[in-house]
This record gives C-alpha cells, structure tokens and sequence, in this order.
C-alpha cells in the first residue's frame, strides 16, 4: 500500500484519505469565508440590480434559480466523475466524495424546482408544466433520491460504492437532457442565454450580479461536499474502530471471567 | 408588480431556510462523528492501519 503510493505520484497523494483530512482541515476555513464574502457581495448586487423591462422584479429570482440549477447538473457530473473512480480506480475516496454530494446535490436540485415554481406563476400562470425542461431535472431529482437511498442501503460501503458508481453513470445521460431539452422540444422554458455562441442575450446591468451569485453559490457547493466528506471519512472511521472494539471486547471475556 | 415582491421573498426565504438546514445538518453530522472519535480515541481503540493486528476481511 505505502508502496504503492510513493510511486504513483503527487495526485494520488491528495486522494489519500488522511492526507485529505489535514488538506480539509487548512482549506476549510479560507472556503468558508471566501464563500460567505462573496455571496454576500452577490446578494447586495442582486438586490442593486434594475428590474427587467419584461419581467420587472421577479427576474430576482433569476440570481438564485440559474445557480441553482448549474449547480444541480454539476454536482451530478462531480458524482459522475467519482463514480468512474469508483469503477476503473477502486479508490476509496472517490466514493466518499459520491455519497457525500448525493445530498447537497439534491437540495439545489428541489431549490431550483421551488425557485422556478415561484418565478412560474407570476411570469407563466403556472407553478408547474410537465415539458421538457421541467420533467427532465425533476428526473434528476428523483435520480438524486435514487441514489442517497442506495448510498445508504448497504452496511458494507465497498458494495454500496459499486452499485451507486454505475446506477451514478447511467443517469447521467440526463444531464446532456436537461441541458438540452430547451432546444430539442418545444418548452415554456427559455433556450440557453448566459453560455450561447454569439455571447450572452442578457444586459450586463443582470448578468454581473447572476455570475457573482454563480461563483458564491458554486463555492459554498464546494465547502458543503469538502465538509461532508471529511464526515463520511470520519463516519467510516468511527465505524471501523467499533468493530475492532467490538473483537477485542470478544476476544477479552475468554481470559477475563464474568466479562461480558 | 406589488404582487410579484410575495414570489421573489418566499424564493429567497425558501433558499436561505432549506440551505440552512443543510448546512445545520452538515455541522451537526459533524459534530457527531468528531465526539464518537474522541470517544473511541479516549478509550485506546486504534484503526487496523494503526495497530496492524488483525490481517482477517
């Protein structure tokens, strides 16, 4: 084992689980306040920004929905990528980081339902539509489920791990879907505007606070999945050490009488 | 466009609350994991790659 990683190199060094702990631990706190310093310029921004001639204020809603529903299709390729670890590396990590962004993954995922429900009635006249758009990250949604529930189904992690990393690889065909569906079927829902070939369709009076929360939220992704895989790492710890207690606490009673 | 102030607070109220909640989550998991540790710690359990004692599963 320490063989093999003294040969491999310098990246497989950060993939090493106590060499992520300690990188955690020193980052942690310079994330954290990088995230809070600048999703609160990106607030102040938003609420500075004019209201859109079509949409008057509610295009406010905008500078959370958009993140949110970036960062719901990039926290499922981070899984994705993981879960190719998972299958051609077999490394451990790879399925913590998984199963830890499964969650987080979620919440932005149901955020970016809600919001869009929100900014729906007042623009559309409707909460919800079952098009494209809408249907396939409500999909992904219920792929987020799918996959938190299997994540946890298992006692053994390394069986679990292999079950998520492929049903993780096979719902990734929604994401180009979602990506997508905006051009491919008729929907409510508007076609790209922020990344498009021939540049943004939008003013840069709205743009500049929407990239602003795009960076803070997508750092605060980065805290949360950097946090909770130092808590699975810790939580399979925790559990590993049970059992070696619990062996030698079998072991114990056969020399000391009355033990229990 | 008065009627549109209700939509945009309860989209930001309800990010703010769920991401709230998440991050509370996130910290109180931590929390957890970080006293069974110390727990164990401080009752002489060490990890296999710690002790080598045991090669067995």
């Amino acid at each position: 084992m320490s063989d093999a990683v003294s040969k491999t190199g310098r990246w497989i060094d950060l993939a090493n689980p106590t060499r992520f702990l300690s990188l955690a631990g020193a980052i942690l706190p310079w994330l954290g306040g990088l995230t809070a310093l600048v999703l609160a310029i990106g607030f102040w921004l938003s609420m500075q920004a004019p209201d859109d001639y079509q949409q008057g204020a509610t295009v406010k809603i905008m500078f959370i929905h958009v993140p949110f529903a970036w960062l719901s299709m990039m926290c499922y390729t981070i899984m994705t990528i993981a879960a190719l670890g998972t299958l051609v590396w077999r490394h451990p990590l790879a399925d913590v980081s998984a199963k830890a962004a499964a969650p987080i993954g979620a919440v932005f995922t149901a955020l970016a339902l809600i919001t869009g429900s929100l900014w729906g009635k007042p623009m559309w006249g409707t909460w919800w539509v079952w098009d494209a758009r809408l249907t396939s990250v409500f999909v992904l949604f219920l792929m987020y489920l799918g996959i938190i529930a299997l994540t946890r189904a298992m006692d053994d992690p390394a069986k679990s791990a292999k079950a998520t990393a492929i049903l993780t690889l096979v719902g990734f065909i929604n994401i180009p879907i979602i990506k997508f569906s905006v051009d491919w079927w008729n929907t409510l829902h508007q076609p790209a505007s922020v990344l498009r070939m021939g540049g943004s369709t939008i003013d840069p009076s709205l743009l500049w606070p929407l990239l602003v929360m795009a960076v803070g939220f997508t750092l605060l992704f980065f805290t949360m999945h950097i946090m909770a895989m130092r808590n699975e790492i810790w939580r399979r710890r925790v559990i590993a050490m049970r059992r070696v207690a619990a062996r030698s606490a079998e072991r114990r009673p056969m020399t000391q009488e009355g033990g229990q | 466009m008065m009627g549109h102030t209700a939509f945009i607070l309860a989209s930001y109220g309800a990010s703010f609350v769920v991401l709230a909640g998440l991050i509370g989550w996130i910290f109180m998991d931590q929390r957890i994991q970080r006293q069974a540790l110390q727990e164990l710690e401080s009752r002489g359990v060490r990890r296999r790659s710690e002790t080598k004692a045991d090669s067995a599963s």
